[in-house]
């Protein structure tokens, strides 16, 4: 905050500024830049729209789960009552085929998927589970690479080395195949992970959270470093220490309130990047497990079926490439809010 | 044999085929004229129909089968290559039908009948016939063939029996040293002495592993550098990313029409690296002449291939095989018979055959042995109707036999492949256990971990339910109950324990060690044995059954000649091309 206050001073915008909070000021910036907004106003529906996942699966859903196959079941098109799952014709009868979108939106509304269950349906839980990971691990890595930064650059020396090393050989994986190992060794323990007071079943959601989150570390702790190097370095920080501060209010009151806007502008992009991230694990099989559903995992089942079923795959990546776009845009606005370069467009 | 699934790896489903009445005619005139000739021809032979040679006969595989040394390799995908190059002792009739499941010599002049209490076998080995590198066959290849079985890392149980196998190691074998394997080059022949009589023994010399190799051929894994062999074509090349290339060997004679006829296409090349619907696309347009991943093709394309215009180019056979869920005998709830026999009788079999692709391409199952299998009589208590064919789930009866067994609200982890069929199985089965009081949860795994993951003793507390799938290695019943359900099939702490369900019943186990011994005595006593042992099996429950699986054969419209062999499907040297 200190920093803020100093460059607008430097840059003569006083009156402009005077009495102003920065991140007030950031939200008009944000206010006035409308692609922004309308990529905020589609995030928003359709986390909207999956949250309320169980009101539509309340009308769709056959034995009262919706994540469950439903093989033998049957539906209504047109007024007749007819199976799923629909058998080969032909003299040979080869194959068992899903029912299509029926654009009914109480019956199979986008059609059924390989196990008879509905697309729609699953698309909203899809949507739920994917955006819950992609926005809890992209939180949950921005946290961790952060505190960690913190220490690094604030101690340097030795702490500094060990924990830069210690990002470098994370960073040494690939990401996919870093994420892939550690998927599998994790589901092949049932009982899932133990760590203390803290158990994460091998089938929940917190398990690609955490692995995700886990593998993009270094590339949040990396800028934040930086920044946090060049702050620390700064004069109200050896005003600070001049004072007797404390290293905790040092880190936390005087550094941190200075590097958290670059965290922010980092967290948008990461969630894009840890939604498709999931969206790949997911379709290789090795990140949300059944009975949950993500749109990975929905493009991976249909992706035998893309020449009769298309919309199976297709509507779920619709929804990736709506969530990413969107997530994109709202960073590149708020990078422009919160960029110290645009204050001079504020005025 | 276990055959990994679906867009997990190359040990996919057998090949098949089906003859034109004309081609079965000669085929049958030749089992019966010279199933037992003897001698070499004097002149290479080119075979009945040579009017028909020619051509280049092209496979399109997802994958390659691995590191192709014969000694190794134990998938169908090379073996269905290696009887055109190789040839054993005896081996299964090169028919279709159930002429093919008839034993036959080979290069052995005639089946010996064993001595010393069914433990010596004398064979008289065929003389005049060279390798394709042009190396004369002796007695002595065999011994270097046996020799191999257990320098060479890979499955060595088959040959276990033979004297002096269990001194050997990957470090050594000199099975002719220590008596099991003696040879004699001035009399051709070939003695085999085992350790203890074994009723099946032919049908294990019918394996590749057993095929002749010439006696200079290393004793260490020969890589992708297949050894010669003896059969009408010979590796040209063998590259696991791109193909696998047979050629004509110059050397070859036909000695025995039924075992070993000449084959039809001048060349056969297996490409590899095409995903299946590629395949189905590039046969559709006659640029290759099979999909070898029959039982992959994508539910899209499967109903492509309903359309009439390729009725004569699709071909579907019933496999001896079983797709089954092993219960874990050996934790809660499974150690439990009527937590068994619960599930067995909620599982929705008609699901399972859905996810399989039909009652077209699958047929529910509740007993171990699979149908058309030696001993099989249909058996299934867990239905609704008549006991012997399934009809639909019991769910009172399981809901009871849950409750009476005290499991009621256990959890239970379903472990399986995570490709599309195994998720799916592994989903269904999970609303099944759900549907009954369980509190199921899917656990799935690649298909190359998942394997030996459910097989290891150390991993028994991680899982309640795997799925498994096993199909023949020989049609005989202790393929099934003997290898996957008894007590000695259980190997602590071993990635290769192939009881699964770990399922150990003394009494079953007597029975089974009754009718092997009763094997070569009393034929017929040890077939209703075999029956009895399948139906107690089925009523232990270790397993829930789901389907027998049949096997999708897709031709070029140019291939004829098509034939079934119940042992290895489709037989691709016996294809003929037309112009």
């Amino acid at each position: 905050m200190a920093a803020v206050a100093e460059q607008v001073t430097s840059t003569g915008l006083r009156s402009a500024a005077v009495g102003r909070n920065p991140w007030a000021l950031a939200w008009r910036r944000l206010r006035r830049n409308r692609l922004a907004l309308a990529a905020l106003g589609l995030l928003l529906l359709l986390i909207v729209v999956c949250l309320a996942a169980p009101l539509y699966a309340h009308d769709v859903a056959h034995d009262g789960n919706v994540l469950g196959p439903n093989l033998n079941g049957t539906t209504i098109v047109g007024g007749k009552v007819v199976p799923v799952m629909q058998e080969g014709g032909g003299i040979l009868k080869l194959g068992e085929t899903p029912i299509g979108p029926t654009w009914d939106l109480h019956h199979y509304f986008l059609g059924a998927d390989n196990i008879g269950r509905d697309v729609a349906a699953l698309l909203l839980y899809g949507g739920r589970a994917s955006l819950q990971i992609g926005i809890c691990s992209a939180l949950l890595c921005c946290i961790v690479a952060t505190i960690v930064a913190l220490i690094a650059g604030f101690f340097g020396g030795l702490t500094d080395a060990i924990l830069s090393r210690l990002m470098d050989v994370i960073w040494a994986f690939p990401v996919y195949l870093l994420a892939i190992s550690l998927a599998t060794e994790l589901l092949t323990h049932s009982n899932g992970i133990q760590i203390g007071f803290l158990h994460v079943s091998a089938t929940s959601l917190w398990t690609p959270t955490v692995i995700i989150a886990f593998i993009y570390v270094p590339y949040v702790y990396r800028p934040v470093r930086g920044q946090v190097l060049s702050v620390a370095s700064k004069e109200f920080v050896e005003a600070a220490i001049a004072q007797g501060a404390s290293n905790f209010r040092l880190i936390f009151s005087e550094i941190l309130p200075n590097v958290v806007s670059t965290v922010i502008v980092l967290l948008p992009l990461m969630i894009a990047t840890t939604i498709l991230t999931e969206s790949a694990l997911s379709y290789l099989s090795v990140g949300v497990q059944p009975p949950n559903v993500s749109w990975g995992t929905i493009i991976s089942d249909g992706q035998d079926l893309l020449y009769t079923r298309p919309w199976v795959s297709l509507a779920p990546g619709i929804m990736i490439v709506l969530t990413v776009l969107a997530l994109n845009v709202l960073g590149d606005g708020v990078r422009d809010a919160l960029d110290p370069r645009a204050k001079l467009r504020v005025r | 044999m276990r055959q990994i699934r679906p867009k997990t790896a190359h040990l996919t489903g057998r090949r098949t085929t089906m003859a034109t009445l004309a081609g079965l005619a000669v085929l049958a005139l030749a089992a019966a004229g010279c199933g037992n000739s003897a001698g070499p021809s004097s002149k290479p032979s080119t075979g009945a129909g040579s009017a028909h040679q020619g051509g280049v006969f092209t496979i399109l595989a997802n994958s390659s089968f691995g590191v192709a040394d014969p000694a190794q390799n134990y998938t169908l995908e090379e073996w269905q290559l290696l009887i055109d190059t190789h040839d054993g002792l005896v081996g299964f009739a090169k028919v279709g039908g159930l002429p093919g499941t008839k034993i036959v010599p080979d290069l052995a002049t005639s089946i010996p009948i064993p001595t010393n209490g069914g433990k010596t076998y004398v064979f008289h080995i065929r003389r005049g016939i060279k390798f394709s590198n042009g190396q004369t066959l002796t007695p002595s290849a065999f011994v270097t063939t046996f020799d191999r079985q257990f320098t060479v890392p890979g499955p060595t149980s088959f040959y276990s029996g033979i004297v002096g196998a269990s001194k050997c190691s990957v470090k050594g074998c000199n099975l002719a040293k220590s008596g099991g394997v003696i040879a004699n080059d001035s009399a051709y022949t070939l003695t085999i002495n085992l350790t203890a009589p074994d009723p099946e023994f032919m049908d294990q010399l019918t394996l590749p592993f057993a095929y002749a190799v010439p006696p200079n051929t290393s004793l260490k894994l020969t890589g992708n550098n297949v050894p010669p062999g003896t059969g009408p074509y010979m590796w040209k090349s063998y590259n696991p990313n791109t193909e696998a290339v047979l050629v004509r060997n110059p050397y070859f004679h036909v000695w025995s029409k039924i075992a070993q006829p000449n084959g039809y296409p001048n060349e056969i090349i297996e490409k590899y690296g095409l995903q299946v619907s590629d395949e189905v696309t590039e046969v559709e347009n006659g640029e290759a002449q099979e999909v070898f991943d029959g039982d992959q093709i994508p539910s899209d394309q499967l109903s492509t291939l309903n359309s009439p215009q390729y009725a004569g180019q699709v071909h579907v056979n019933t496999l001896t095989a079983d797709w089954y869920m092993a219960l874990n005998t050996q934790r809660p709830p499974f150690n439990n018979l009527q937590a068994r026999q619960a599930i067995n009788y909620a599982a929705n079999r008609t699901a399972y055959v859905k996810i399989a692709g039909g009652p077209s391409l699958a047929v529910p199952a509740c007993q171990i042995l699979p149908p058309n299998f030696p001993s099989y009589k249909p058996y299934c208590p867990y239905t609704t109707g008549p006991q012997t064919t399934w009809s639909g789930p019991n769910l009172a009866k399981a809901r009871a036999l849950v409750k009476a067994s005290g499991t009621y609200g256990d959890k239970v982890v379903v472990d399986s492949t995570n490709d599309q069929v195994g998720t799916e199985l592994a989903e269904q089965m999970v609303s099944d256990l759900n549907s009954i009081g369980y509190k199921a949860s899917t656990q799935l795994l690649s298909g190359s971990v998942q394997y030996p993951f459910v097989q290891n003793s150390a991993n028994w507390s991680k899982w309640n339910v795997a799925w498994s799938a096993w199909y023949q290695d020989y049609p005989a019943p202790s393929d099934f109950l003997n290898v996957l359900l008894g007590c000695g099939s259980i190997h602590k702490n071993s990635d290769a324990s192939p009881n699964i369900a770990a399922f150990c019943d003394p009494a079953i186990q007597k029975l089974i060690n009754q009718a092997e011994a009763d094997g070569s005595t009393n034929p017929a006593k040890a077939a209703a044995l075999w029956t009895q042992i399948d139906h107690m099996d089925t009523q232990q429950a270790p397993w829930v059954d789901l389907y027998n699986p049949k096997q999708i054969d897709f031709l070029a419209k140019n291939v004829h000649g098509y034939e079934w062999n119940p042992q290895w499907y489709i037989l691709i040297d016996q294809l003929w091309l037309s112009k």
